[in-house]
C-alpha cells in the first residue's frame, strides 16, 4: 500500500508539473478512458438483456422448474437444467481443489525457496501451460490422461475410499473427477502467476522481521509471507473459479456429457458450458433454443453470484484482517 | 514491327483489366449449414470456380440448425442440413423451400472388443443396448446372433455423440423405426435425451472413446470408422440380410427407400436386399422462387452441375452419391426453381 500510495503521489506531482497546454488532451484522455471502462459495463448488460430476450419464452413456459428439475429431453421439448448447475458448481470445486493448492505451493517456491537461477524459467514454463489450446488438452485428455487414470490412481483410489459414495460404481473412463482434474490443469498457470505476482509484492521487511524473530524458512513463509498476502491469494482463486466456470472445450471432452447427478465421481456428469457448445448450432426448434439461451442465462447468472460471494467474501477477510491488526 | 507489338500489349493490357474487373465484381452466393457435407461441398465450390469463374461460394459450416435458421430469415442463399426441415419450421418460410438431396453416409456400429471379433448385430439388440436392456457382451441376445464368437462378460460401455448432429438423427430415426419402445421413450432428432451411455463431442470424440474403453460401442460415421482402424458391425436389414455399410449399401438403401416428392425422406431401415439400414442423406435448401433473377440463375446452373458432375466426386471422399433414378428426380426438381 506505501508503494502504491507513494505511485500516487508522484503522478499528482508530476501532473502539477505540467502546465495548462496539455488540459484538453488530459479532459479528452479521461473522457476516453471513461467511455472504454463504461463500455465493458454496457457490454455485459447487453449480454444480459439479450439472453434474457432469447430465453423469455423458455422461462415463462418453465418458470422456477427449469433450475430445479432434472430431465433435459429435446424431443418431448422437457428441460431441466439441475444436472448442468450441479455439474458445473461440482468440476470446478474439484478443479479449486487440486490447483489452488497446487498453485499456491508452486508460487510460494518459486518466490520464497527457489534457487534464482531456476525461478525464470520455471515460470515460462508454467505460463506456457495457459498457451495450450483447450481443444489439444481436451484430446490429450481422452488419449493420455483418462487411461492413466482408469487404469492407474481410479483403482487404487477405489480400493480405498470406495466405501464413501464419491468413489464408488464402476470405472468408465470419462466423469466427473476427470473433468474436474482437466479444469484443474487450465486454471493451474493463472492461480500460479497471479499468486506469484502477489507473494513477490510482498515487502521483505516482512520476511525479514520473521528471521530477525528466530521463524525458520516455513515458518516465515507461513506467518510473514501467505498470511501477509492472504486477500491477494484469494482474488487469485477467484480468478481461477471464473475461468473455470465457463471452461468449455477440454471439459466437454472428458466429462462424458451425461445429464445426471450421481455422487461418486466416476460417474459421467455435464457441465453448463458443455451443453451449450454441444448442442447450440443444431437446435432446430424453437423452445429448444429458448432452454439452450436459458443455459447461458443460468450460467451467467452463477459467474456473476460467485463473482459477488467472492467480494463479500474477501471483504469480510478484510476487515478481520484489519480488526487482528488493530488488536 | 514495333507498332503491332505496342497494339497487342496495349489490348492485353485491356483485357487483363478487364478480367480484374469481372474478377472484382464476381457475384458472391452465401451458404451456410450442415457439417457432415462440408469437404464435398468446398470440393464442388473450388471445382465450379474453374467451371464458371464468375460466381464464388461462401459456405459456413456452422450446423443443420443454423442452416435451417438462416435460410428461414433469408440471410443466405441456400441453407444445408443433415435432416430434413419440420413441417413447423417449414411453415415458417415465406416462400417454398425446395430439399435438393446431395449424398449421403451411415452411421457404423463401432466396438471395441478383445481381439475385436467380427460382429452381427440387428436392430433389437441394437436398440436394447442403447436402451440399457442389453447390458453384457455375453447377453444371449448379441451371442444367439453371432455363433462361434467368443464374447466376454463385461459390461457394455455405450458412447453416443454429446453434440447435437446430423448422425444421431440417422441413429436415433432408425432406432425409432426398428423399437417402438425407442420411439415412445425417446424418439428421433439431433440430440435426444439417452438412456444410458456416455456421451462424447464429435465423431473424433466418440471413436477416440470407442478406441481408448474396452467394452466400448457406439455409432459414428464410416469415415471414422475406417480412418481410425475400429471394427464396424454387420447390420441385419429389413429384408433379413447382414450387410457391411459401405458406400454400394448405402446407394442401395437410396435406391430402395421410398421417396415422397418433397424429398423430405428417411432412407434408414430401407427394403432393399442389399441396403445397410443405418444410413441417411444431406439436403441443399433453397427457395422455389428465387429474389434476385441473375443470382437465382447462377444458383440453378450450380446446382444442376454439382446434381451431374458434382456426385461423380463423392467417392473419393468416401460420400455416396445418389443413384442415377433419383439425380434425374433431383434434376426435375432443379429445374422448378423460378427465378
Amino acid at each position: 500500500m506505501a508503494v502504491a500510495a507513494s505511485i500516487i503521489g508522484k503522478e499528482r506531482s508530476v501532473q502539477a508539473r505540467m502546465a495548462s497546454p496539455s488540459r484538453f488532451a488530459d479532459k479528452a484522455f479521461e473522457w476516453l478512458t471513461l467511455a472504454m471502462a463504461l463500455a465493458v459495463v454496457v457490454l455485459i448488460i447487453l449480454i444480459g438483456w439479450q439472453l434474457w430476450i432469447g430465453s423469455s419464452v423458455a422461462i415463462r413456459k418453465f418458470g422456477f422448474h427449469f433450475l430445479v428439475t432434472s430431465t433435459w429431453d429435446p424431443v418431448a421439448e422437457k428441460f431441466g437444467a439441475l444436472p448442468f448447475i450441479y455439474g458445473t458448481l461440482v468440476s470446478s470445486l474439484i478443479a479449486l481443489l487440486i490447483a489452488v493448492p497446487l498453485g499456491i505451493a508452486t508460487a510460494a517456491y518459486l518466490t520464497e525457496l527457489a534457487p534464482l537461477w531456476i525461478r525464470q524459467p520455471l515460470t515460462s514454463l508454467i505460463e506456457m501451460l495457459a498457451a495450450i489450446p483447450s481443444v489439444i488438452l481436451g484430446l490429450w485428455g481422452i488419449f493420455v490422461m483418462i487411461p492413466w487414470l482408469r487404469d492407474y490412481p481410479f483403482p487404487w483410489l477405489k480400493r480405498f475410499f470406495g466405501w464413501t459414495p464419491f468413489f464408488s460404481g464402476p470405472i468408465y473412463g470419462p466423469c466427473m473427477f476427470a473433468g474436474g482434474i482437466i479444469i484443474a490443469v487450465m486454471i493451474l498457470p493463472i492461480i500460479t502467476s497471479v499468486s506469484r505476482e502477489i507473494l513477490r509484492s510482498v515487502p521483505d521487511l516482512q520476511r525479514e522481521a520473521a528471521y530477525g524473530l528466530g521463524a525458520t524458512r516455513w515458518e516465515a513463509t507461513r506467518i510473514a509471507v501467505l498470511s501477509y498476502a492472504k486477500k491477494g491469494l484469494f482474488g487469485a482463486v477467484i480468478l481461477g473459479l471464473g475461468r473455470a466456470l465457463g471452461e468449455t472445450m477440454a471439459v466437454t471432452m472428458v466429462i462424458g456429457n451425461t445429464p445426471q447427478i450421481a455422487a461418486s465421481l466416476f460417474k459421467p456428469g455435464y457441465t453448463l458450458a458443455s451443453v451449450l457448445a454441444n448442442e447450440f448450432t443444431e437446435a432446430t426448434t424453437d423452445m429448444y433454443l429458448q432452454a439452450l439461451f436459458e443455459i447461458g442465462l443460468v450460467l451467467f447468472g452463477i459467474t456473476i453470484l460467485v463473482n459477488l460471494l467472492a467480494q463479500l467474501l474477501l471483504r469480510t477477510i478484510a476487515t478481520t484482517s484489519a480488526t487482528r491488526a488493530v488488536q | 514491327m514495333r507498332y503491332p507489338t505496342f497494339a497487342r500489349n496495349i489490348v492485353a493490357t485491356t483485357l487483363l483489366a478487364g478480367v480484374n474487373i469481372t474478377a472484382s465484381a464476381q457475384m458472391m452466393i452465401n451458404g451456410a449449414g450442415a457439417t457432415f457435407p462440408y469437404p464435398i461441398y468446398s470440393k464442388w465450390f473450388d471445382e465450379y470456380a474453374k467451371v464458371d469463374p464468375s460466381v464464388r461460394f461462401n459456405y459456413q459450416s456452422i450446423g443443420s440448425g443454423g442452416g435451417q435458421k438462416q435460410i428461414l430469415a433469408q440471410t443466405v442463399d441456400f441453407g444445408a442440413s443433415d435432416g430434413p426441415m419440420s413441417d413447423e419450421n417449414l411453415a415458417k418460410a415465406p416462400g417454398r423451400i425446395l430439399h435438393i438431396p446431395t449424398v449421403a453416409g451411415a452411421d457404423v456400429v463401432a466396438y471395441n472388443l478383445p481381439g475385436n471379433p467380427p460382429l452381427k448385430l440387428d436392430g433389437d439388440a441394437i436398440a436394447g443396448i442403447f436402451l440399457g436392456q442389453i447390458k453384457k457382451w455375453n447377453d444371449p441376445k448379441i451371442a444367439s446372433l453371432n455363433p462361434g464368437v467368443k464374447l466376454p462378460d463385461q459390461e457394455i460401455i455405450v458412447v453416443h455423440r454429446s453434440d447435437g448432429s446430423g448422425t444421431t438423427y440417422i441413429w436415433t430415426d432408425y432406432l425409432s423405426k426398428i423399437s417402438s419402445e425407442w420411439k415412445s421413450k425417446v424418439g428421433t432428432n439431433t440430440s435426444v435425451n439417452w438412456p444410458t451411455g456416455i456421451g462424447g463431442k464429435g465423431n473424433e470424440g466418440v471413436a477416440g472413446q470407442i478406441k481408448q474403453t474396452p467394452g466400448a460401442l457406439g455409432y459414428v460415421e464410416l469415415i471414422y470408422a475406417v480412418q481410425n482402424k475400429i471394427p464396424y458391425a454387420e447390420v441385419k436389414n429389413a429384408s433379413g440380410k447382414f450387410v457391411k455399410p459401405s458406400l454400394e449399401s448405402i446407394t442401395a438403401a437410396l435406391g430402395t427407400a421410398d421417396i415422397p416428392d418433397d424429398f423430405r425422406f428417411s432412407i434408414t431401415n430401407a427394403p432393399g436386399a442389399d441396403a445397410y439400414p443405418i444410413c441417411g442423406a444431406t439436403w441443399l435448401l433453397v427457395y422455389e422462387q428465387q429474389k434476385d433473377a441473375t443470382k437465382g440463375k447462377k444458383l440453378v446452373e450450380f446446382l444442376r452441375w454439382a446434381a451431374k458432375d458434382g456426385e461423380k466426386m463423392a467417392r473419393d471422399l468416401q460420400y455416396a452419391p445418389l443413384p442415377d433414378t433419383l439425380q434425374q428426380r433431383v434434376l426435375k426438381r432443379i429445374d422448378e426453381i423460378k427465378m
